[in-house]
């Protein structure tokens, strides 16, 4: 699934359209960096809170495929920036974490 | 390839431009065609090095040696040193003020990832003097 079409399905705002071609391969949720900064699997689309210049940063070092912001949460205008720049995706949902990670596990075919 | 020197200054209190050292030797090292797996490290390593210099040290400068074997990250502050290194080593101890932790740091994450993700890591630290971290990354 490419990031364009989780958007659509998830019907997510779009933020920042990168490179919404890129395929996502699974998913992750967390808000401290330097634990997803351990922890984010390449491709993944990243849900979060975390709507920083750093959060960009971690995406782009870890390769993640797209940042999901939850909750409405905001996006600086610098971290804006800095994902067009890097051609990182930025979506955002209203939904919280926990229950917009069951409907991308659904999506990916990753339900436990 | 030759020996490649890359030299950066990091910003102190900028957090802003923590992580423009790692992203550049990232995007070099790429361009460089070196191994996936091993720039993935080094950009770990050193962006968590980074963001170290950021939040405790004022600032330092970094030093990346590349050669076609390894990849070798000199990071040198002169800010308070690390007083207990053992200590600091732990996941989850974390000496970060609270406007770090809003941003989302102060995990305790960062030496523990950079010992991870690194095959040497070396720590010379004095208190009142500095930190320097040396780091190896093998292709």
């Amino acid at each position: 699934m490419t990031v364009r079409e989780l958007a659509e399905q998830l019907g997510a705002e779009v933020l920042v359209e990168g490179d919404l071609s890129r395929e996502v391969k699974t998913g992750y949720a967390g808000d401290l960096l330097s634990w997803v900064m351990a922890r984010l699997p390449e491709s993944a689309v990243w849900m979060t809170v975390m709507g920083n210049l750093n959060a960009v940063a971690v995406c782009s070092l870890k390769d993640g495929a797209c940042i999901l912001l939850t909750e409405d949460a905001p996006l600086d205008e610098n971290a804006k920036q800095r994902a067009e720049v890097e051609e990182i995706p930025v979506l955002r949902v209203t939904e919280g974490s926990y229950r917009t990670s069951l409907r991308v596990a659904a999506l990916l075919g990753e339900m436990p | 390839m030759n020996t490649l020197t890359l030299r950066y200054e990091v910003p102190g209190d900028d957090f802003t431009r923590a992580g423009e050292a790692s992203s550049d030797v990232k995007r070099k090292l790429k361009q460089l065609g070196y191994n996936p797996d091993a720039i993935r490290k080094v950009a770990i390593a050193m962006y968590e090095g980074e963001i170290n210099m950021v939040i405790h040290a004022g600032g330092g400068e970094a030093v990346v040696d590349v050669d076609p074997k390894q990849v070798q990250i000199v990071l040198r502050d002169h800010g308070p040193g690390i007083p207990d290194v053992e200590k600091a080593m732990q996941e989850g101890w974390s000496t970060a003020p609270d406007n770090v932790r809003n941003l989302g740091f102060g995990a305790g994450m960062g030496l523990p990832n950079m010992k991870k993700y690194t095959d040497e890591l070396r720590i010379d630290t004095k208190v009142g003097e500095g930190t320097t971290l040396f780091m190896k990354v093998y292709a």
